[in-house]
């Protein structure tokens, strides 16, 4: 039993917590959130250089030998920053498909790319009707040839106004919502038929709709197996699930500060409102809410590399927790902070989006909590 | 980062699980505290390891602990929770015991220690009144200082088996004139056969006797009894409540405790299908354990801490307040799983000295009393407000 990290790791940890630090004040990421792109392609070339995109990867996959715990540790500090910066998609989820099921000639190309920093990926899996199920799906990839021909309407898909590649699930047999039957793409952003309507999202990132239409891609753009793609995907999206877990604790821990700040300053009936005992046993719910949750990311953490069944049981565990907190925290700190936390002039309102946000994603306290439930069952 | 026991932590773990399987009395195996047990039963299992060496394996080696670090202490408790053993009572391994080592005189160490070691004698807490509860200092009983004794007079209560204690530890104030509550009381050792003391039972919602009241008048105790310092007692009483956290989540029995309601729920049915299958039941029992397991790991992380030489701080408000949340919750279920077999009460029924209960399934005869007894763990210990009022003091600042 061990809760420290290697030196390496502290390293990783105080290279992006730096980086953060310095250039991602709130007034700066306002500024960058209002900006016509959205997001600055000059961080993601510095996270590049500083070898955050390489972090999570094996040497052999051209990274520094490290892996979950690295990604939960960037996470983390992308969550005390409100970061935007498509870590996930890109590195966690293409990534992660690289790494489990690129064959050799992929993750030359593209794996490559991504550590570099010179490709960015979105993740194209989420459909206007499908919900969190994964394999719920109306993409569809007929083969043709040795090609693939692809179909259909990917829904909020996060970074892709930013994105030069896009992972796709699509179905290349069975119905709509079969387990098997499901596979993996490599999409170029640029290919013929391929098109987005781009818009911000609440929590001040960059998506889109994409769509798909008679979008020809050759058969090496399958990752892993065809029609049994699904395994991989639960796998990549348990992972991601896991680091946005880490993010929430990060946000969450900065909430709770600037919590506790506003209670010590905001007077009122004379006195600071954090010698008001309500306030205060509220904000020890915070403080064990957000001990909870990091006890939760460890575990999803450590577990992501066990058996499929203790995997998913960690995650869906983690998940649940943590929405609910991310819950409990973003409300609580708002109705701390009172008027002044409705208004656009604190950074808390920030916090609070992000939290109601991840709380619904990789799939919902209930989606999760469904999961948990099917697992016992299956025990 | 992971969560592997090492090696050797693993061969701890078989040694004492071989040592549990033969030496843990046949009598009470699978009987826990809920059930009626006699005070030979209590300490049955006290007794045998004070022979084995291990009846306060926190206590520092000279003065008999094992030496084991807080992992395996951890991993003993994990094992005796396995078949709901019933532990040495804290009173005095975990109470009285570090204060009389820490602060008691040589006199005093060589006198009680050994029997608290073997469980040969009985202790009981004498701290709350009926006017001190949550608010602890401003407690009344006063010890005056006759000669050579201090004549104690004075009201106790929610006194813990009391009605089988050989010696109690009591707080008593000797100075009422003191600038502060906390100053000006005394922590005095009371053997509770002294003429004047009386105890007096308290009958519970769930029907048991298992706290009283302590009427203590003109009661003449030796002067050499007194811990440490006249006056300084509120520090030893704040030293114990702050000693051997370890095992205050009580992760392992309710973990024990999970798998039993599962297996209710598997049991019972509704609609024609096992209860367990229902999403809204199922849900519950979901949440349960994922509330468990982010307490665990949590109780890990507080245990690397000390292993690390970090010594048990605040965190321990955070592993009292959602262990006893948890705790409740478990019987809250288990009470709602058993349906309408929870509401007979097993005490209206003859003693026929059968141990078959005569109606419904066995495990719904103490669901309700469970449940009812249960209600104690948020207030007793220092009410879980009280603990956040320490998290707000000691880990928020304010």
């Amino acid at each position: 039993m061990d809760f420290n990290f290697t030196d390496e790791q502290n390293m990783v940890r105080d290279g992006i917590s730096r980086l953060i630090r310095e250039q991602y004040d709130w007034d700066t990421r306002r500024e960058v959130i209002a900006s016509e792109t959205g997001w600055r392609p000059e961080l993601w070339a510095q996270l590049a250089e500083l070898g955050m995109l390489a972090a999570p990867f094996s040497e052999e996959d051209g990274g520094f030998g490290g892996g979950a715990t690295e990604t939960m540790l960037i996470m983390e500090e992308f969550g005390k920053g409100l970061a935007i910066e498509p870590f996930i998609p890109s590195v966690v989820c293409a990534g992660g498909f690289l790494k489990y099921g690129g064959s050799a000639a992929q993750k030359e190309e593209y794996l490559a790319g991504i550590i570099s920093g010179e490709m960015i990926f979105a993740f194209a899996y989420a459909e206007p009707r499908g919900r969190y199920d994964l394999a719920d799906l109306q993409t569809t990839a007929k083969a043709d040839g040795g090609d693939y021909v692809l179909n259909g309407h990917k829904a909020v898909v996060i970074g892709a106004p930013w994105a030069t590649h896009f992972v796709v699930t699509a179905r290349t047999a069975g119905d709509q919502r079969d387990r098997s039957g499901v596979s993996v793409f490599i999409v170029d952003k640029n290919a013929d038929g391929v098109s987005l309507r781009d818009y911000g999202t609440v929590d001040g990132r960059r998506a889109s709709e994409v769509y798909f239409e008679n979008v020809k891609v050759a058969g090496d753009a399958l990752i892993g197996e065809a029609d049994n793609g699904l395994p991989l995907i639960e796998q990549v999206v348990d992972e991601a699930t896991a680091a946005v877990c880490a993010e929430a604790t990060g946000a969450m821990k900065v909430t709770n500060e600037m919590t506790l700040d506003y209670s010590r300053q905001r007077k009122q009936f004379g006195t600071p409102i954090g010698s008001f005992q309500v306030l205060q046993h509220r904000m020890a719910d915070m403080l064990m809410e957000y001990e909870q949750s990091v006890s939760m990311s460890y575990l999803a953490t450590i577990r992501l590399s066990e058996d499929v069944a203790t995997r998913k049981e960690a995650v869906s565990s983690a998940k649940v927790r943590i929405g609910q907190a991310a819950r409990f925290i973003g409300q609580n700190a708002i109705q701390t902070h009172g008027g002044m936390g409705m208004t656009d002039e604190l950074a808390v309102g920030s916090y609070f989006k992000r939290l109601s946000i991840i709380e619904g994603e990789f799939g919902s306290v209930d989606h999760h909590m469904r999961r948990h439930i099917r697992l016992n069952a299956a025990a | 980062m992971n969560l592997e026991f090492t090696a050797e932590e693993n061969a701890f773990r078989d040694e004492v699980r071989e040592f549990i399987k033969n030496n843990y009395p046949d009598n009470i195996e699978g009987r826990g505290v809920q059930d009626e047990l006699s005070p030979e039963d209590m300490t049955a299992w006290h007794k045998i390891l004070g022979k084995k060496g291990w009846s306060v394996p926190a206590w520092p080696t000279e003065f008999g602990g094992t030496g084991w670090t807080p992992t395996q202490r951890y991993i003993w408790s994990e094992e005796n929770a396995r078949v709901n053993a019933v532990m040495p009572l804290p009173f005095g391994v975990a109470m009285v015991g570090p204060v009389i080592y820490t602060f008691g005189n040589d006199e005093q160490k060589e006198q009680h220690l050994p029997g608290i070691r073997d469980g040969s004698v009985w202790w009981c807490q004498g701290y709350s009144e009926p006017g001190a509860g949550s608010d602890l200092a401003s407690l009344k009983t006063t010890a005056v200082r006759d000669g050579d004794d201090y004549i104690i007079n004075g009201q106790k209560t929610w006194t813990t088996l009391a009605q089988h204690a050989d010696w109690g530890f009591f707080l008593c104030r000797t100075d009422p004139d003191a600038a502060k509550p906390q100053q000006g009381i005394s922590f005095i050792l009371v053997d509770m056969k002294t003429p004047g003391i009386e105890v007096r039972p308290i009958k519970l919602i769930d029907g048991g006797h298992e706290v009283n009241e302590v009427w203590l008048t003109d009661v003449r105790v030796p002067a050499s009894n007194l811990i440490g310092q006249e006056n300084m007692g509120w520090t030893y009483a704040k030293f114990l409540l702050a000693h051997e956290r370890s095992g205050i989540a009580g992760v392992a029995r309710s973990k024990r405790g999970v798998e039993q309601l599962k297996d209710i729920a598997a049991k019972e049915l509704l609609d024609g299908k096992p209860l367990v299958e229902d999403m809204g039941f199922a849900r519950k029992i979901s949440q349960l354990e994922i509330d468990l397991s982010a307490l665990e790991i949590t109780e890990l992380r507080t245990l690397a801490g000390e292993q690390a030489g970090k010594g048990p701080g605040p965190e321990s408000s955070l592993l009292k307040v959602k262990g006893t949340e948890i705790q409740q919750r478990l019987t809250e279920l288990t009470l709602e799983a058993v349906g309408y077999y929870g509401t007979p009460d097993f005490r209206s029924f003859p003693e026929d000295g059968s141990n078959d209960f005569p109606i419904g399934p066995d495990y719904a005869h103490h669901a309700a009393p469970t449940y009812f007894n249960m209600r104690k763990t948020s207030i007793y210990g220092g009410s879980n407000e009280i603990q956040r009022n320490i998290i707000t003091k000691m880990i928020l600042g304010l």
